[in-house]
């Protein structure tokens, strides 16, 4: 029974994961395409040469290699968030199915990209130096795992506070420690800015702004609609049922 | 807006939601493993392969999702 929970949790989760990236490849399409397409104006103007016939063309990288890309990556979210979800129920405070879920898409958010992202902005095509690919690639993922985890650790320590501070107080203290170990992060880490001459300072900015909105609308989208269906599944479990009834008056031992 | 702040106490229709029951953790480690590695693959394929790291030969991987991998803020060259 349990199990079945956790499968139809998954599938449902995977599936408001791709509703939302529909929503967010609109986004990318509508707000990120053309400062895609400016920033290769832009680098082959500026290019000594540009060796080498195309593999696939701009037309099917801007519509059919970007959806791609960003379904694969919302489905692939939704299913972790969901599995996530299922550890996070009932066990990180008193939240309700669609509370708990909008809570959940936003410390994915957070932690999944913005974190990253402050240090490690989103780069158009024409900046970034190539040299530095290996070094950059693997200081990215090292950023997303480590404020994963670091995510979780701040949930696990207010749990742990709370009793002595207080839910307010435990959860501003937990979130003081996420700031302080972020900023150290921050801090330690290698940075890398490779703008080029005269690149354009407004494209850079509302590029990366673009590039935000577009993971602002999946996580948000998902938060949203996973919570929804979430209830869904959820709530004949808790309201009819002898099981259901069962399992929510004894306290699971598990 | 203070009319409704002072409404909402006795007016909610709605009764106070019932935090759902816990999910025993036997009962998500299976999903949660298979799962949990599938996703990160399908991630990795958008994000990273034939960038730093390259599974496949060629650039085709790349240069398809290329404007993806841009957008959703992975570095890609």
């Amino acid at each position: 029974m349990n199990s079945a929970t956790v499968r139809n949790l998954l599938v449902r989760g995977m599936l408001a994961g791709l509703a939302a990236g529909l929503l967010a490849l609109v986004v990318a399409y509508f707000l990120g395409e053309p400062r895609v397409d400016q920033a290769i104006a832009f680098e082959e103007a500026h290019a000594h040469e540009h060796g080498g016939e195309e593999l696939v063309s701009r037309t099917l990288q801007s519509t059919a290699g970007l959806s791609t890309g960003v379904l694969v990556y919302g489905v692939a979210f939704g299913g972790i968030a969901a599995l996530a979800y299922c550890f996070a129920l009932g066990r990180t405070g008193r939240f309700g199915p669609r509370a708990s879920a909008l809570l959940l898409a936003a410390a994915g958010l957070v932690a999944v990209y913005v974190v990253p992202f402050l240090k490690y902005p989103a780069n158009p095509p024409a900046v970034g130096d190539p040299d530095t690919l290996d070094q950059r690639t693997t200081l990215y993922f090292l950023m997303v795992v480590l404020s994963v985890l670091l995510a979780v650790g701040t949930v696990i320590l207010g749990k742990r506070l709370a009793p002595r501070l207080g839910n307010w107080n435990a959860t501003v203290a937990a979130g003081a420690f996420f700031v302080l170990v972020v900023g150290l992060a921050y801090a330690l880490l290698p940075s890398y800015s490779n703008v080029p001459e005269g690149f354009p300072a407004t494209l850079l900015w509302q590029y990366r702004l673009a590039a935000l909105a577009v993971q602002v609308t999946l996580w948000t989208a998902y938060g949203l609609l996973f919570g929804l269906l979430a209830e869904r599944v959820l709530t004949p479990r808790t309201a009819a049922g002898p099981e259901g009834a069962a399992a929510r008056a004894t306290p699971v031992p598990h | 807006m203070a009319q409704s702040a002072v409404a909402q106490p006795t007016a909610s229709p709605t009764t106070p939601t019932a935090v759902p029951a816990k999910l025993p953790i036997s009962a998500i480690a299976p999903w949660a493993v298979f799962f949990g590695i599938l996703m990160l693959v399908l991630l990795y394929f958008v994000g990273a392969e034939q960038g730093a790291t390259s599974l496949v030969s060629g650039e085709g991987v790349h240069e398809w999702v290329h404007d993806a991998r841009h957008l959703l803020g992975f570095p890609c060259h």
